[in-house]
């Protein structure tokens, strides 16, 4: 590092897990930054998650749900066979994919349907990418009486057929969304146009640690029942810690909620692993750190993929679950001050890494967290035998075995 | 110049006893040249202010019509600078008529605040409307606007109430865009009923004029809009002028000059015969 670089680097907090503050920044990333007719309702909405974190009855009865509802603790498995097939660092699956509903998404529509209910809404919509938080939220909806509106993308209503007729059959609504290019960002315009013209009675559920504050902290807060679990379960397994985890990253919600219960063990490397499409020197990849810069979407100041006007570039990736062209506010903090690692890998390595994984394991993992898989390799080569590493298997992946087959060249 | 020419506007409106008319207008749709020859002819049409959009990939408080336009008008190349070629080429033929350029935060982040602030002043713009940047956020950017002399005009909505009123109307100039309806652009349609009270309000809490739009399509709204409001905003129905006449081949600059006229027309007489 040159000198200006260090003088100008930002300072290494003391407490990384003290982000956001009051108004939701974590450094130079996240904020509020939403039309003035939102504007009151994402405060009432800080106010009332506030109230909610701090009130014990509303974390039992989350509690409560996550452990008779959704199954939760989820298993921290030691995956024998890869460890042995790459030969390094001893690897650990976080089994998120065995939660009701098959994604880590159920841990957050659980607390926000909750909060919904709580501050007296009446009417729940969501955006989703893969399906897996329009099913969780379908699910949720149902289970607590709730109608629920899912926009979702053309372009991924096609790609992901047996989660939109799952939500259907949950009673959601499914509306297709063709503006842009019918994937994930534009599903997210729709639904903060759906919330702002129903503003008196709707709750917007975003599935993503990303969004106008509350979200971001809301959100992750509510998935760090993965890394807290994952902890705890680690310690008494090994009697130590992990030396590195690892969770693939879209909006990276699951990768938040591994990363922050770890964020003050410095001997943990927390490892983010975007997804490269085609290449991130091409243009059809989604790795926003990777190949974007700071700009304003969604409700927040994150890492963007855009042009020189700051256009947003539609991302790309055979996953619909991280084809989004931003990441979480908190994530591009983290980049920043450089306390996470952020890599990424290609549509065909994550596919390599969807077979080894049902093969080697027994284990067909979603397409996202294959994403994770193609680096866990080399990470436990790179650390070596008496170490340990932690990855995510944030969803399981009966929704991807049609796209599977069409990139394998295979008709079923 | 700059925000005097919004206030120099709004004053001689005040003499006359009547309402402003402002048209919105997205800069590229269909394309540049027509954006011009719009421009051009919106002041002799009725026009009293002129609000300009830029297009952005995500516009996420319009409605289908201003989406379209956006679409369109990328498609045609428009950027950020050239929508402030635009108001330059403008300025060259008026000096008088304010011009509010509209849009969504980030094409103006990733320009630099600063050199956004120098260009648009350049060029001629008189004040800046950005959807989703709301006071709570607006800071850096109003720095750079005051320091050139641009005003940051802030969206009130239904939803802002008392409480958030004083934040909403902190460093603002020009005037106040009252959003009439809780929704996107174009779709609901405004109660004259409930505007008046809400225009009253934001007058006394923020001393400036209050525009209202969002909800405003056609004579008859405007007209009553009018009676109550200093200015009364329409933008989807002279977009969707513009959409249909490109669509037909017909003279898009034409069209949308009328569908201006008749709408200037109802606002000029809403307060006839009142004092």
């Amino acid at each position: 590092m040159r000198l200006e670089e260090l003088v100008n680097a930002p300072a290494k907090p003391n407490d990384y897990s003290a982000y956001p503050d009051a108004n939701g920044r974590f450094g130079d990333f996240g904020g509020r930054y939403v039309a003035e007719t939102l504007m009151p309702l994402v405060l009432e909405l800080g106010k009332a998650y506030a109230d909610a974190k701090a009130d014990p009855e509303f974390q039992a009865q989350l509690t409560s749900y996550n452990t008779h509802y959704a199954g939760r603790p989820s298993p921290l498995y030691f995956a024998e066979r890869l460890t042995e097939h790459f030969g390094g660092a001893k690897i650990y699956f976080k089994r998120d994919e065995l939660n009701h509903t098959g994604s880590h998404k159920i841990n957050n529509a659980l607390g926000q349907i909750l909060l919904a209910m709580r501050m007296g809404k009446t009417r729940i919509i969501a955006e989703t990418g893969a399906g897996q938080h329009g099913v969780a939220t379908a699910t949720v909806c149902a289970r607590f009486g709730l109608p629920c509106v899912v926009y979702m993308g053309a372009t991924d209503v096609e790609r992901q057929k047996p989660n939109v007729f799952r939500m259907n059959l949950l009673g959601a609504e499914v509306r297709p969304v063709t503006s842009g290019t019918g994937t994930l960002k534009d599903a997210m315009n729709e639904a903060m146009r759906d919330w702002v013209t129903n503003v008196h009675d709707t709750y917007y559920l975003i599935g993503t640690a990303a969004g106008p504050h509350p979200y971001p902290v809301m959100v992750r807060d509510f998935q760090s029942v993965i890394g807290a679990e994952a902890r705890e379960q680690i310690l008494e397994m090994e009697g130590r810690l992990p030396d590195a985890v690892v969770a693939c990253i879209g909006g990276g919600s699951n990768a938040i909620g591994l990363f922050h219960p770890f964020l003050n063990d410095a001997s943990v490397r927390l490892i983010g692993v975007e997804a490269a499409g085609h290449g991130v020197s091409t243009d059809k990849h989604a790795a926003s750190l990777t190949g974007g810069r700071p700009g304003v979407l969604h409700g927040n100041r994150t890492y963007l993929l855009q042009d020189d006007d700051g256009q947003i570039i539609d991302a790309h990736s055979i996953s619909a679950g991280l084809d989004y062209p931003g990441i979480g506010p908190e994530h591009s903090f983290l980049h920043e001050v450089g306390r996470a690692e952020y890599v990424s890998s290609t549509d065909e390595e994550a596919l390599a890494a969807f077979q080894l994984c049902s093969t080697l394991e027994g284990i067909i993992p979603a397409l996202e967290p294959a994403h994770a898989l193609a680096r866990v390799g080399e990470i436990a080569q790179e650390l070596g035998k008496d170490k340990i590493v932690v990855m995510n298997l944030c969803g399981r992946g009966d929704k991807d075995i049609f796209t599977v087959a069409e990139a394998l060249g295979r008709k079923i | 110049m700059t925000k005097d020419r919004i206030d120099r506007r709004f004053a001689a409106l005040k003499a006359e006893n009547r309402a402003g008319f402002v048209t919105y207008v997205m800069a590229g749709d269909p394309d540049a040249a027509t954006t011009l020859s719009v421009l051009k002819g919106l002041p002799a049409a009725g026009a009293d202010l002129i609000e300009l959009g830029f297009p952005f990939s995500d516009p996420m408080a319009e409605g289908p019509t201003i989406q379209r336009a956006a679409q369109r008008g990328l498609k045609s190349g428009m950027t950020l600078q050239g929508t402030l070629d635009l108001v330059a080429a403008f300025r060259e033929g008026d000096q008088d008529t304010p011009i509010i350029l509209m849009g969504y935060l980030n094409p103006v982040l990733h320009r630099g605040f600063e050199s956004f602030a120098a260009a648009a002043a350049k060029a001629g713009v008189d004040g800046l409307i950005i959807v989703d940047c709301p006071p709570e956020e607006a800071d850096p950017l109003s720095d750079a606007l005051e320091a050139e002399g641009i005003a940051l005009i802030r969206l009130a909505a239904p939803t802002t109430d008392d409480a958030r009123l004083p934040m909403v109307v902190r460093r603002t100039s020009g005037f106040v865009y009252y959003v009439s309806v809780a929704g996107v652009t174009g779709v609901k349609s405004a109660d004259a009923a409930e505007v008046a009270p809400a225009v009253e309000r934001l007058r006394k809490a923020s001393g400036l004029p209050v525009a209202v739009g969002f909800g405003i399509r056609t004579p008859d709204q405007a007209a009553a809009v009018a009676k109550v409001a200093d200015a009364a905003v329409v933008g989807s129905a002279l977009v969707d002028e513009i959409e249909s006449a490109a669509r037909l081949n017909e003279n898009v600059t034409e069209k949308v000059l009328l569908k201006a006229s008749e709408l200037a027309k109802a606002v000029r007489s809403a307060r006839v015969g009142t004092k």
